[in-house]
């Protein structure tokens, strides 16, 4: 179980986040909504371990992991833009989690990885040839690869078009689902957030303005912005 | 069909053939020729067989070599921290500290040569390699850098986040990453080190010799031609294969991706910031040794009022600085209408000539500057004999500066919209009217910096000058490096205060390129 504890975050001393408190339950999916700039990003990079935290704690089963370095957080984060290695073909880049955390049976898994997000055979291509989609799947199961104890996905659909974005949306969701996989998921559209999380954390200006589920937030909502974002 | 369009074309090809014409008979004469003279000579030499030199040639060969790879891996891991800090990180005196580091990359190798000596460093292959470190870190930090620090950084986040750690990330990511600009930077200072010439003859004394040093002694000091000739195809043939390795290299590694901006850098904090410090300060402090102790040495000794008094022997040695400054104004002419018309040539879309020229203009970089001047030499005296010729000395400087000068301006013109020219055509202007009022006026900002830096590159030139120069035509190169032949702390010492002077010349031309800011200095 995942939780946040007033969590503070300084950069080039601005506040971005200002005490921020989330608790993400095992197997659950947690969607965090907001608008650009409200601190979402930097709440996952926070917990991935990739920027200082000023204060406040993040807990894993009642532990703190603030001065665990990252890559020993076993966090997977998928980034807005990918982020998949240039150098490396797409299943050297889906191997290379795997191989840096020690897993056996690389091939194995690798081949599983794409045969879950429907890429099979893709292995030995190169990045730069791939499709805006083709290079989501491929960051997504290189995400998943090592089976992370939580997964964190920033904008998994932002830079893909309409169409390509509800196909995706789908597959997302089962692969989720199939795994139970503990989850948050970062988006700006609020069906986006709908259709993936079992709750929706709301976010504003470096703090969490109401969490609960589609329903709880549109029909209780905490205030009048919490109403006009939903609507 | 009318004839009449045709007719238009084949004028308008004449008028290029006019154009072309300057660059071509200047290359051809001037370079393609005298090359191909000494291959020849050296082509037929080798078919005759002589042993007795083999085993001198191939020790000269070995020695080049080896010192050439070595000087190259120094400099990369002298190069190294400095390079990671500006690539890294962004703090007070970053820019600075890149421009400190390429001072010692612009001054002539005379002058670099001095400057060790000027330490007590002679004679020995550690002088030479730490020369060569001292000459190239700029090419490191500058190449890798402009590079490295636009690494998307979430490239970094996600290999930790996917378990790597810092040491990982660098081994799996960066270093791969970075390969392309490593390689760029290695075969340039491979270049660079294996035809170096006017440091290994100041600082290699009579044991150590590259190729070019050893062509120089067999043509001047022995007047052994035939030798000399093989030597120069033997360095040739080296240049080439490394050229070739290098483009195989680039072919088979090209990697596209989107690079980030360079704005969003992070400051150093905790250890980074002590190890940033420590890298910008070593490298810079470790820089400054050589150039420091050349000005403290050449002051205080009477040696630069010793520069204006008559020597018996090498005359009025600052007479060599209006020697050179008159050089270099007629090498800076020559390269800019040659280096202009070529780049026009060049630019002018979809010709077959302009691939050519493109390739052939590029010659002179990879040739050494020792191979033109004995090319003067061997083949100048055909249809008329004007190897004794002072305008030799400029011809030469140009052919060496018009690479430089293309290189600066066909990115401009090739920049201009196509457009633009033919609605000026269409508006009436003939095509020399376009080329007057559209292209030069964009160009003439490149045009000048090129221009500079053929001044710069006249000013320090000094491999093929060593072979043309008389005694009274001299340069400021080739004057240090008579007065530093002959015996005496005299000597010594006016020799390090005009290595001062040419220094100081170099670098006020090169702060003025600085100041017009357009292309960076340092770019290859």
């Amino acid at each position: 179980m995942l939780e946040v504890r007033e969590l503070v975050v300084v950069l080039d001393g601005k506040t971005i986040l200002d005490g921020v408190d989330l608790r993400v339950a095992d197997g659950e999916v947690v969607g965090i909504l907001g608008p650009s700039g409200s601190g979402k990003s930097t709440l996952l990079r926070a917990i991935a371990g990739l920027v200082e935290v000023a204060s406040g704690d993040i807990l894993w089963d009642g532990r703190s992991v603030v001065g665990v370095p990252t890559h020993r957080r076993r966090f997977g984060l998928m980034f807005q833009r990918y982020a998949l290695f240039p150098h490396l073909d797409v299943a050297a880049n889906i191997a290379f989690g795997l191989r840096m955390q020690g897993i056996e049976d690389v091939d194995r898994r690798v081949e599983a990885a794409l045969e879950m997000v429907g890429l099979s055979g893709f292995g030995p291509r190169k990045i730069d040839g791939l499709s805006g989609g083709e290079q989501q799947r491929v960051a997504l199961a290189r995400t998943l690869a090592p089976e992370p104890r939580l997964l964190m996905l920033d904008e998994p659909l932002g830079a893909l078009d309409r169409n390509l974005r509800k196909r995706l949306l789908t597959e997302i969701d089962e692969i989720l689902a199939e795994r139970a996989v503990t989850a948050l998921v970062v988006t700006h559209d609020r069906d986006e957030a709908a259709a993936l999380a079992d709750r929706l954390a709301l976010m504003r200006d470096g703090t969490i303005v109401q969490v609960g589920t589609l329903d709880e937030l549109t029909g209780n909502p905490a205030d009048d912005w919490v109403a006009s974002f939903l609507a | 069909m009318d004839s009449r369009p045709r007719r238009l074309i084949r004028r308008i090809g004449w008028g290029w053939a006019a154009v072309a014409a300057v660059p071509a008979v200047f290359i051809g004469y001037f370079f393609l020729y005298p090359v191909a003279r000494v291959l020849f000579l050296g082509l037929s030499e080798i078919g005759t067989g002589f042993d007795a030199v083999w085993s001198r040639l191939g020790r000269v060969g070995w020695f080049t070599l080896w010192q050439a790879v070595l000087s190259t891996v120094l400099t990369i891991v002298a190069a190294a921290p400095l390079t990671w800090a500006v690539s890294s990180y962004r703090f007070p005196g970053r820019r600075l500290a890149t421009a400190l580091v390429t001072v010692p990359f612009v001054l002539p190798t005379v002058v670099v040569g001095t400057a060790f000596l000027a330490m007590g460093w002679r004679d020995s292959v550690g002088a030479i390699l730490a020369a060569h470190v001292f000459f190239n870190v700029a090419v490191v930090v500058r190449t890798v850098s402009t590079l490295w620090s636009r690494i998307d950084p979430a490239l970094h986040e996600a290999a930790r986040t996917l378990g790597a750690s810092p040491w990982r990330v660098f081994t799996r990511v960066t270093l791969p990453l970075l390969r392309p600009s490593l390689a760029a930077a290695a075969s340039i200072i491979f270049l660079f080190t294996f035809t170096s010439f006017g440091v290994v003859l100041i600082l290699g004394g009579f044991r150590y010799a590259t190729l070019e040093v050893e062509i120089y002694r067999q043509a001047v000091t022995l007047f052994d031609l035939p030798l000399a000739a093989v030597l120069a195809v033997l360095q040739m043939v080296g240049v080439s294969l490394a050229l070739l390795a290098y483009s195989r290299y680039q072919e088979r590694t090209a990697v596209t991706w989107t690079l980030d901006t360079e704005a969003d850098l992070p400051r150093p904090r905790g250890w980074a910031r002590v190890a940033v410090a420590a890298a910008v300060v070593g490298t810079i402090g470790a820089l400054a040794v050589p150039l420091g102790s050349l000005v403290t040495r050449s002051i205080g000794t009477g040696a630069y009022s010793r520069l204006f008094h008559d020597d018996p022997v090498v005359g009025r040695p600052i007479d060599a600085a209006g020697n050179s400054l008159r050089y270099a104004a007629v090498a800076m002419v020559l390269a800019a209408v040659v280096g202009l018309l070529a780049a026009t040539v060049i630019t002018r879309r979809g010709s077959r000539l302009s691939r050519w020229f493109d390739v052939v203009l590029m010659l002179p970089l990879g040739t050494s500057a020792v191979t033109v001047g004995f090319g003067f030499i061997v083949a100048l005296d055909w249809p008329l004999d004007i190897r004794a010729s002072a305008w030799l000395i400029p011809i030469a400087h140009a052919l060496v500066a018009v690479p430089f000068m293309v290189r600066t301006t066909v990115p401009t013109l090739r920049s201009i919209e196509p457009d633009i020219r033919d609605a000026a055509a269409v508006l009436g202007a003939s095509p020399f009217r376009v080329w007057r009022t559209i292209d030069l006026p964009i160009v003439s900002r490149a045009a000048m910096v090129g221009a500079a830096f053929s001044f710069v590159i006249s000013l320090g030139e000094f491999g093929a000058t060593s072979f043309i120069a008389r005694p009274g035509t001299g340069t400021i190169p080739t004057m240090i490096y008579r007065l530093l032949s002959r015996p005496g702390a005299t000597n010594f010492g006016m020799a390090m205060a005009l290595a001062v002077v040419l220094a100081a010349l170099t670098a006020a031309t090169v702060l003025w390129i600085d100041r017009a800011r357009v292309g960076e200095i340092g770019r290859f």
